[in-house]
Order: structure tokens, then sequence, then C-alpha cells
């Protein structure tokens, strides 16, 4: 019997520790979620009914199931409110993406054909911002766009505009955050599958004649598909949920759904409905997440 | 004949334009955190001014000491965990619910954070537990394991397994050729893990504001109350402060790994 194998008995008891942390953390509080989703509004603390526990055995649960109500469900679906929430995000997520890919295959192309020596220290480069914190990084961009920022002073200076634009509080601002935020997000799994492409396939492609051009639109970027689509994944399922970037960027006319979800929650105290709009954000994730997963689990299976 | 330079011109040109994208507004936030205007667009000379103030900020400094105290605790926590996770996926072979386990750790690094603060604090509710310095280290654990997870696992599947194999083939028991080779080889990840885990921690606005209690406020959630009424220059020296001690962390990571790197190098050949 190979070492290997005996060596992988006791990895498996490894498991229990972490794995009954996420079950306890991670999947039972969703449970919490659905039930709350589908409670009536109470102005009481927590601000939901009906509030079952196991501790009174199984009687209560049956009433407790016959105090479920569809309600919030439908208040969403009846809210224009809402629907336009969910629209806007994906619209936004989508965008996003779009831009990313458009602003980091570039530039994980350009990592990709320095020396060696020197892509390591191009990765690091890319990783640093992803360690510095988030919300520092949106607030730099609050001094840099705000009424008297830092962009309007060049601009002003350089005699390009002649009043100070409006940048906060718009859509281009929101656009700018998330760009600039999500990019490492891109630009790593781009950089990571292009740097695995056989050099050697490109130039058998060059030999046998095609131009740079072809070479990359009909050898290169195909190969790199995966890294797309591990980059764009990446990026839509955290940015439709996004909530501090539009909060503190975008101008408060039409809400993204994490803002709106947001709203109800610490504004209007309706942990209902707030639980509803995620319920429903997790369903409209659900496809990409699986996506995801099976990307993520394809990549370990590689490597192993 | 020198190899020519792979590189075009259309190359160095989105690499150079990407890094300034990506490093000149933090550049700029700190420069202007020494800024002794109080008008923060006029630059008045350079100050430490807003340094102080912030030193003699009672909530700020309070709020500042929390983040560290759950930082420190829940990549602590989520180092355990996140390697425990690690070994199991890139060890252990086929154990039940090895599917649903992998998709748990997956699923957060991706999940958006209003969902994962919204669930959590619903438990926390439920359990009837009180509010504050630990439902929020246990929700950056949950958050910050599986980044963990991801960093040494990556280092665990790059690792020559033939050295456990050996340990074990020359009378080690498992758990022996774990802690005595395995460990050893991977211990860079592990640090850098624990930080990565850590500067998380200290950045998580979102999971915080939903799971934290009244009077237990984090940096992220004060400097957000304050960002929202308008740009003041004392959050941009707290910006800087943040940032060089990230800086500081960055730099031990990065020794770690090259430590690994070189490790792995050398443990190769014997």
């Amino acid at each position: 019997m190979s070492a290997r194998r005996i060596f992988s008995r006791p990895a498996r008891f490894a498991a229990i520790a972490p794995y009954v942390w996420m079950v306890l953390f991670f999947l039972v509080p969703f449970a919490f979620v659905a039930k709350i989703s589908l409670s009536q509004t109470a102005i009481a603390q927590p601000p939901y009914t009906p509030v079952f526990s196991l501790a009174e055995g199984w009687s209560s649960l049956s009433e407790a199931f016959a105090a479920l109500s569809l309600d919030n469900f439908r208040l969403l679906l009846s809210d224009d409110l809402y629907l336009a929430s969910y629209l806007r995000s994906v619209i936004v997520a989508l965008t996003s993406t779009a831009i990313l890919l458009l602003i980091g295959y570039p530039i994980a192309y350009g990592m990709a054909r320095l020396p060696k020596r020197w892509q390591g220290i191009a990765m690091m480069l890319v990783i640093i911002p992803f360690w510095t914190s988030f919300l520092i990084r949106i607030y730099a961009w609050v001094n840099i766009l705000q009424h008297d920022g830092l962009l309007n002073q060049i601009l002003l200076a350089l005699h390009l505009v002649s009043t100070p634009v409006v940048w906060l509080s718009t859509d281009s601002a929101m656009y700018v955050g998330i760009v600039y935020s999500y990019l490492p997000f891109m630009i790593l799994p781009l950089f990571a599958t292009l740097t695995k492409l056989e050099p050697a396939l490109e130039e058998a492609a060059a030999d046998l004649g095609a131009t740079p051009r072809e070479i990359f639109w009909l050898v290169t970027f195909p190969l790199s598909l995966p890294g797309v689509g591990a980059g764009a994944l990446l990026c839509f399922i955290p940015i439709v949920g996004e909530f501090v970037i539009p909060d503190l960027l975008a101008g408060s006319k039409s809400l993204m759904i994490g803002q709106t979800l947001w709203l109800e929650f610490f504004t209007n105290k309706d942990w209902p409905v707030a639980s509803s709009i995620a319920v429903v954000l997790l369903a409209v994730l659900l496809l990409p997440l699986l996506l995801y997963d099976r990307l993520q689990r394809r990549q370990l299976e590689e490597s192993r | 004949m020198p190899k020519p330079s792979r590189l075009s011109r259309f190359n160095v040109a989105s690499l150079s334009l990407g890094l300034a994208f990506l490093y000149l507004p933090i550049l700029i936030l700190v420069i202007y955190s020494f800024n002794a205007s109080r008008l923060v667009t006029v630059w008045g000379g350079w100050s430490m001014r807003w340094y102080h103030e912030f030193f003699n900020d009672r909530a700020m400094i309070d709020a500042a000491w929390m983040s560290l105290r759950v930082g420190a605790t829940s990549a602590t926590v989520a180092t355990v965990l996140g390697t425990l996770a690690a070994v199991a996926l890139s060890r252990g072979q086929g154990f039940r619910g090895r599917m649903l386990f992998s998709g748990m750790l997956y699923a957060p690094l991706v999940m958006p954070e209003v969902i994962t603060g919204l669930s959590l604090l619903l438990l926390f509710v439920a359990l009837d537990a009180e509010r504050g310095f630990w439902t929020v280290t246990i929700a950056h654990t949950t958050l910050t394991m599986c980044f963990v997870a991801v960093v040494v696992q990556s280092r665990l599947v790059s690792l020559d397994r033939s050295l456990e194999e050996a340990a074990m083939d020359l009378g080690c028991d498992p758990l022996r050729a774990f802690v005595m080779v395995t460990l050893p080889l991977i211990a860079p990840a592990v640090v850098a893990g624990w930080l990565l885990a850590f500067t998380l921690s200290l950045d998580d606005l979102v999971i915080a504001s939903f799971t934290t209690g009244p009077g237990s406020a984090t940096l992220p959630i004060r400097i957000y109350s304050e960002v929202r009424l308008g740009v003041k220059p004392e959050i941009n020296a707290i910006c800087t402060l943040v940032i060089g001690l990230i800086a500081v962390v960055i730099v031990i990571a990065s020794l770690a790994s090259k430590l690994s790197s070189d490790r792995g190098e050398s443990a190769a050949p014997l």
C-alpha cells in the first residue's frame, strides 16, 4: 500500500473542523435568510414575526409554517423600484465586466510577454492594490473626482474646460471606481492562462505565415478563453451585489440592488424585505456561481 | 544575434498606463495627507497636523484598536481552519461531501458581501448572541479562511509529495510526517495566508456593518460614516497609516513567499 494512500486518510480528518465551521456559519445562515424572507415585518426587536425556535418543539414548527407568507416576494414583483434595481445591477455588472476585459486583457498580455524575472515583479505590482483597503481606494477617487478635486483643477489649468465638471455622483465616477477596484481580479486569471500558453504554438503559426494579428485572434485569444471566463465571473458576481462603490461614487437617483438591500435593512429596518431581496439576488447569481465553482474545481483537478 | 524583444510598443504602453492607473490615486491620497491646508484641494505646505488630529480622536483610535483585535483574532482562527481545509482538499482524496466542501470554500470568495453579512447577522440574532467583537470576528473568520485555504492549497499542490512519502517510508506516522515535513515546507504560505486574512479583515466594511453591535464600530465603519459627510483631511491621514501598515504586511508576505520558493527548490533534489 502506497504512502500516498495512508496519508490521504488522516488528511480527510483535517476537513472536519473547517467543514463544521462552514456549514454552521455559511450554509445554515442561508436557511435563516430564506426563513425570514417568508416572515412578516413587525415593529419589534428583532423586527420580524414569526420568531421560531427549535426549542419550542415540532408543534410550533407547523404553526410557524402556517404563518409563512410570500408577501415580501409579491412586494418585490409589484414595486418597480426593486425590478429596476436588479436590472440596473446586472447591466452595471455586465458593462463593467466588458470594460474590465478591454482594459485588463492588454495589461495581462503585456505581462505575459515580459521576461520571466520581470513577470514576478509585475504580478506583485498588480496584487498589491488588492491588499490595500477597498474603502480607501474608493475614497482616494472621491478626493480626485470631487467638485474642486485634482481632476477638475488639472482640466481647468489646461483650459480643457471653463467650469468645473460634475464627476462625483455620476455613473462615470462609479464605473471608474469599479474598474479601478476590480482590475486585479481580471488581470490575474488572464495572466495565469496566458503565461501557461506554449510559445511554440505562436511560433508555429508565424512559421506557417500568419500575421501577428492573425496569430493573436486565431491562436492566442481562443486559447486564453478559460482565463477570460474566470476573470469575467470573478468580477461579474461580486459587482452585481456591490454596495460601497455605487454608494460613494454614483448618484442616488437609481440604486443598485446591494444599496436597496442596505437601505431596507439599515434605514427602513425591514429585515424580511431585505432577506427576500437577498434570496432573489442569490437566485440571479446561482448560474454564474455554479459556473465559477465548476471552473475552480477543474483547475484544482488539473493541478493535482 | 541578440534575441529580439517580444514586447511590442503596445505591450509597454498598456503595462505602464495600467500600473499608473492602479497606483496614482493612492499616491495622491498619501501626498494630500501631509497637506497643511484644511481645504483638501489647496496645497498649504507639508504638515503632520492631520496625524495629530487622528491621535487625539478618541473614537477613531477605539475603532482602529477594535479593527486590529478583530483582524488578529480572526486571521489566526482562519489560518488554522483554512490550512486544515487546504490539506483536506489537496491530500484527502474523495471523502464524502467533498463537492459541497470545496463549493462552500470557493463561494464566499465571490459572494456579494451584503448577502454574507445579512445571513450571518440573522444567524446571530436567532442564536441571541450579543453583537460586537466576537460576532464580527466569527464573520471575518468565515470569509477569510477561504482565502487562506486557496493560498495554502496552491502551495500544497505544487509541493513534491515524495517528501512526505519518504518520511512515512522511514517510519513516521502521517501526523508526524505532516508536522515534521509538510508543515515546515508550507509555513511561508501559511504566513502569507495569515497576513492576507488580516488585511482583508482590516478592510471589510459591509460584513462588519451587519454583524457588529452598538458601540463597537470597526475602523472602516468609522471611516465610511465620515466619508459620507464629505472629504476630511484627517481621513487622508488615517488611510495613509493603514496603507503604511499594509505595506509592511506585504513586505513580510513577499519575503515569506520568496523563502517558500527558495526552500522548495533546495528541497526538491533531496
